[in-house]
């Protein structure tokens, strides 16, 4: 019963995990609508600056990114604290993700509803706000939870920047005690139970923005 | 169309319509006067739609010039395919309202949303006084005990009656139909045709119908256009083209529709 001796640690670090995952989800889906919705209503300069933000984050590696912002950033004079570094380097992967994801569940709104929106005058920022948008995060909703879990899994990556997460605390743990099967077992479960409850949620919220009837026909089960 | 005092309200003149390579509408002109109930009929591709979804500015035109109640479609400095600034067209829409095929309601918003929503982000009223507006208008469509529903829960006539109530809600001199019976089952053709012809007696509206359904436009209708190839072959008061229709292509279409 040597792994209950354990649990205090790695308890402390999966709290660590849950607060930078969340976090790093609130802020990046903020940049994923910012992003998303100037990728798709935005001028040329406007859209081109989300394309490219979209396509570094997305097309270099989370774990360069982290070394970069931790390591480089300071050597230009801008330095965070080792947690805000993972989260805000979380979060512009899930901006990027998630901006696609918002682009296209934009694109996605069939025409007729434009038309029917311009066809009732509506200025663009009505038709967004109150015609597409609402249509269009009731299709995002899947998506995003998956990208919430994917987040959760590559937050294990902050452990090398020094942050005391789940995996951190693992890493201590089986360093001292050897003991490397107990520890990764028990830091696997971690992490499952808190995908568990982050799928439990996300399917929450999307039941929650189907209600009334508006949409009955679930696009998954 | 008699000599006439009122100037039209809706004037197209020389108006050219092109989708790429394809021109749909040449050299067309077309009048509507203030309160007329104009509809128009044709075979499929010969422009009705073409020439509603221009008046709603939902299309551009290329050439010519169309305008409505005196207001040129295009500007003299306008950019774009439009050649006209987006509030410039808004003011244009604020006149026209349509009713499309296929509904096109909003899916995400209750009958009652569904008609109040404009009257509230557009015309700037209280939510209390779209909301009165739009019971009035649900009422005069026959579904104020549906105002709480979405309408994935109504029939596809009632939709429909509902897309008529949603328009009529931002006060519109001109409304177009676009086929609005075409995606129904026979047995609710009949609920949405008693909506419009009751919107027929309308004095003040001026109306454009594009239908297949020749027993009602000749019911509804001050005049007939009958449509080919992008330009109208024929118009007159529906008896006219009904019982005596003098153009070859009319009398091949009518007796093709009617069997
Ligand atoms: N967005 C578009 N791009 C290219 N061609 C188009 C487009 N919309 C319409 N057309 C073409 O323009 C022509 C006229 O179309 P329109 O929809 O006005 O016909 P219609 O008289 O309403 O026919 P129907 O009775 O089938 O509705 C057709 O040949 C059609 O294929
Ligand atoms: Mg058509």
């Amino acid at each position: 019963m040597q792994w209950v001796s354990y649990l205090p640690s790695l308890a402390q670090g999966a709290l660590v995990t849950a607060w930078i995952t969340l976090a790093a989800i609130a802020v990046g889906a903020v940049l994923a609508f910012v992003a998303g919705i100037a990728r798709v209503e935005g001028g040329r300069a406007v859209s081109t600056l989300a394309l490219c933000y979209t396509e570094l984050f997305r097309g270099t590696s989370l774990l360069v990114q982290l070394f970069w912002f931790y390591y480089a950033l300071p050597l230009i004079g801008i330095s965070f604290e080792p947690v805000a570094t993972g989260i805000l380097v979380l979060a512009l992967h899930v901006g990027a993700y998630g901006s696609e994801i918002v682009r296209g569940a934009l694109a996605s709104v069939s025409v007729q509803q434009f038309e029917a929106a311009r066809a009732l005058n509506f200025g663009r920022m009505h038709t967004l706000i109150h015609v597409t948008l609402p249509q269009a995060i009731i299709e995002m909703l899947p998506a995003f939870g998956n990208l919430a879990i994917e987040t959760l899994k590559l937050s294990s990556l902050v452990s090398l920047i020094s942050i005391a997460d789940l995996t951190f605390r693992a890493q201590s743990i089986r360093n001292l005690t050897l003991d490397s099967a107990g520890v990764y077992s028990l830091t696997l479960v971690g992490y499952f139970a808190m995908s568990l409850v982050l799928m439990l949620v996300m399917r929450l919220i999307e039941r929650w923005a189907r209600r009334g009837a508006a949409f009955p026909r679930a696009a998954h089960s | 169309m008699t000599e006439n005092a009122t100037p039209p309200l809706i004037q197209f003149a020389g108006v050219t319509k092109r989708f790429g390579a394809l021109t749909v509408l040449d050299d067309f002109n077309f009048e509507v006067a203030p309160g007329e109930k104009v509809t128009l009929i044709g075979p499929s591709g010969s422009g009705k739609s073409t020439v509603l979804r221009i008046l709603m500015t939902l299309e551009p035109f290329q050439e010519g010039r169309l305008t409505l109640a005196g207001m040129d479609y295009q500007e003299p400095a306008g950019t774009g395919p439009f050649k006209a600034s987006e509030r410039h067209l808004r003011d244009i829409r604020s006149h026209v309202g349509m009713v499309f095929q296929s509904f096109n309601l909003f899916p995400h918003m209750s009958v009652m949303r569904n008609v109040a929503e404009a009257p509230v982000r557009v015309l700037g009223l209280s939510r209390a006084e779209a909301e009165a507006r739009a019971l009035d208008l649900l009422a005069l469509v026959g579904l104020v005990d549906k105002k709480d529903h979405f309408p994935s829960q109504l029939s596809g006539g009632q939709q429909q009656r509902v897309a008529i109530a949603r328009a009529l809600a931002m006060r519109p001199r001109v409304l177009l139909f676009d086929e609005p019976t075409s995606a129904l089952d026979p047995q609710l053709v009949g609920e949405v045709l008693a909506v419009i012809r009751d919107l027929a007696h309308e004095h003040d509206l001026t109306m454009l119908l594009v239908t297949h359904e020749m027993r009602f436009a000749r019911e509804v209708s001050d005049r007939v256009c009958f449509f080919d190839k992008g330009r109208i072959c024929e118009q007159g008061s529906p008896e006219a083209i009904f019982t005596a229709p003098s153009h070859p292509r009319t009398c091949e279409f009518l007796a093709s529709v009617l069997g």
